[in-house]
């Protein structure tokens, strides 16, 4: 694997990226770019248009307006196959896996090692079966048994053997669509890990998360959707821990809301306040 | 951190030969071997001394066993895969015609009957897939449809050609020996059990279902699209994201099951030498029951093509063992109704089990 944490050309760069549906204009405008081996966080409310973004970069949705370009050529995908031969893979917090199936089979669904020729030619198990568990040992993941099936995984696991999948089949770029938001704080620190893996390899990785937690530790770059705009990129630098937790949980919102009620004078209002208050503290 | 890596790969090894008890455990005909096994010794305890035992006994369930086995294997494919197919019995009535009516009525040699029949099944097969994925409806609606069409076809067109339903006299067709040498011969074996030096006849229809079964077993467990099929009845949407063909294998499954029944309808017809439009009435479910029983998930994504020989097994013992056991066999769908449940509930018992055994 080639290390090109010092290029200058994004991996991954969306111009003036547009989408609709019918009348709703899911997302307008948005722009972005993102290096190998950085970290870009996307943050928004619900309806903001993350997963609609996410979407049309993996192959789902093709863009109405806008640019969009890999390793500074522009591309235009008809299916999500297509985003992943040219190195976008995406993991969705849903269907990244196929429970009923081992592990070893939806690793290599799709893309399964094969030995002998014409109709001889037959799904390498045993090859396959030393890979994952390579791969996955590579990435710091404990496996117990590459045969077992993959909803007998706990979600963290089953997350980063999405994700260890695909960086073995050369993802330059890794989509993450909340992968942490159904965990528990240890599985959580799990992903988080695996996702510090992957940049340190020079996959470049957008990350999608509600948690503060999850993505002030991990991400370089933050972007902020709101009714499908950007507020804009920020670095780490130029938006503090604290700056970030007020755009991520809508902060203005919950002050105009705040003062409004203070508005009321009524001392039910004043008790919704402080629990406002207390669960902003709580991040 | 290497030495920690080592550890860990010797641990895994560890598990490994630990967990092949466990691993036999999770395998999906695991509760139909028991079953077979269990059906089985019922009825050497309670039909031993009436024949079930001796070898024409066992020719006689086998032959049951394999015509439905042969229709299982592929429905066990399409069923993996998540889809049904209820045409299959109406499929047999049909392509028996073909060749029927093409041999006899119009005098063709009966090789070029049984090819253009084979053609038949293809294309309604491919038909009945294009319609799925089209429509995206589900399956069962489609081919429920497909089940009225092709045998209320088959009975008119029958009438229209024949005047009849029923088509004779196929022995006499040009070419008959030669394919009845490929399709229904068999193998005689001197009974030693049978006092009068009488001779069990195991037909070739034993082979083609254990060579299917075969085939069906390396294809899914390894090769590509065994995988796919895997995939594809797991989650189409994350089996398709991944680049898997899914459209094309299920066109491809639907056409195997079609030509799963027309390969019974030819060994039918050149057995008994001649067709009938009702032939294979409800053979769909037959084929079904011994699919579930054999331990494949109704909802896809799960089951073995083993499961379905020994579902099978189960049926044409039950079948023809309960004539052994002089039991009016009008209570063979009795049976055959609860062993389903029966089955089901053990099944996913066993699967409950299996994925809790960590
Ligand atoms: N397939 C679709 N058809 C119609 N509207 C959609 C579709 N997908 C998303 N939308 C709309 O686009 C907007 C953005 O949604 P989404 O991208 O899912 O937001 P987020 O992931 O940030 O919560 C929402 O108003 C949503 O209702
Ligand atoms: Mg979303």
């Amino acid at each position: 694997m080639t290390m090109n944490h010092h290029s200058n050309t994004p991996a991954l760069e969306v111009r003036e990226i547009s989408k609709y549906f019918g009348s709703v204009i899911a997302l307008s405008g948005v722009s972005m770019r993102l290096l190998p081996g950085e970290v870009m966080c996307l943050l928004g409310d619900n309806g903001a248009g993350k997963s609609t973004l996410i979407k049309t970069l993996s192959g789902v949705h093709k863009p109405d307006a806008g640019e969009y370009l890999v390793d500074g050529r522009p591309v235009s995908f008809d299916s999500p196959r297509e985003a992943l031969d040219h190195g976008i893979a995406t993991v969705y917090q849903d269907l990244a896996m196929i429970p009923l199936m081992s592990v070893t089979r939806n690793f290599f669904l799709g893309s399964e090692p094969t030995v002998g020729r014409s109709i001889f030619k037959r799904f390498n198990v045993q090859r396959a079966r030393e890979i994952v568990r390579e791969e996955l040992s590579k990435m710091g993941i404990d496996i117990r048994d590459p045969d077992q099936p993959v909803g007998t995984l706990s979600g963290g696991e089953r997350q980063s053997v999405a994700i260890a999948r695909a960086v073995y089949f050369g993802a330059k770029v890794l989509i993450l669509d909340e992968p942490t938001s159904a965990l528990g704080v240890k599985q959580a620190g799990v992903v988080l890990r695996y996702i510090a893996q992957a940049r340190a390899r020079g996959i470049a990785v957008i990350f999608i998360t509600h948690n503060p937690h999850h993505a002030y530790p991990i991400g370089d770059k933050f972007t902020i959707l709101k009714r499908g705009r950007t507020l804009g990129t920020f670095t780490k630098r130029e938006l503090p821990r604290e700056k970030m937790i007020h755009l991520m949980s809508g902060g203005d919102e919950l002050e105009r809301l705040e003062h409004e009620l203070r508005g009321f004078h009524d001392q039910q209002a004043d008790i919704l306040a402080d629990a406002i208050h207390e669960e902003e503290e709580l991040y | 951190m290497s030495g920690q890596a080592i550890d860990k790969g010797k641990g895994d090894e560890r598990l490994l030969r630990e967990s092949f008890l466990k691993r036999w455990l999770r395998r999906p005909e695991l509760g139909a071997v028991g079953g077979a096994v269990l059906v089985w010794f019922f009825f050497a305890v309670v039909a031993g001394n009436r024949g079930f035992l001796s070898l024409r006994g066992a020719a006689n369930y086998l032959e049951v066993a394999s015509e439905l086995g042969i229709l299982a294997v592929a429905v066990a494919l399409l069923m993996i895969g998540g889809e049904f197919d209820l045409s299959v019995g109406s499929m047999i009535g049909a392509t028996g015609m073909i060749i029927a009516i093409l041999s006899v009525h119009f005098g063709w040699n009966i090789w070029a009957a049984i090819v253009v029949s084979l053609f038949f099944a293809l294309i309604v097969g491919a038909i009945n897939g294009i319609l799925v994925i089209r429509t995206k409806l589900p399956s069962f609606i489609i081919t429920l449809g497909s089940l009225f069409v092709i045998r209320g076809a088959t009975i008119g067109l029958t009438r229209l050609i024949t005047g009849r339903t029923q088509v004779g006299g196929i022995k006499g067709a040009v070419g008959y020996d030669s394919a009845s040498a490929l399709f229904t011969s068999g193998i005689q074996i001197v009974d030693p059990a049978s006092p009068r030096g009488l001779s069990a006849d195991f037909p070739i229809s034993i082979f083609w279902w254990l060579l299917i079964a075969a085939v069906a077993t390396y294809v899914l467990l390894r090769t590509r699209p065994g995988n796919w099929i895997f995939g594809i009845g797991g989650d189409e949407d994350a089996a398709r994201n991944v680049g898997v063909p899914v459209d094309r294998m299920k066109v491809i499954l639907f056409m195997l099951t079609a030509a799963a029944a027309w390969l019974v309808a030819t060994t039918q017809v050149l057995a008994t030498g001649g067709a009938d439009t009702l032939r294979g009435e409800q053979r769909e479910f037959y084929a079904i029951i011994a699919v579930v029983i054999g331990g494949t998930l109704l909802t896809g994504g799960y089951g073995s093509a083993i499961g379905a020989v020994f579902g099978a097994l189960i049926v044409g013992m039950v079948q023809q063992g309960i004539v052994f056991t002089g039991i009016d066999s009008d209570w063979f769908m009795v049976f055959l109704g609860a062993m389903l449940i029966v089955a089901v509930l053990v099944n996913n018992y066993i699967r409950k089990h299996a994925a809790e055994a960590k």
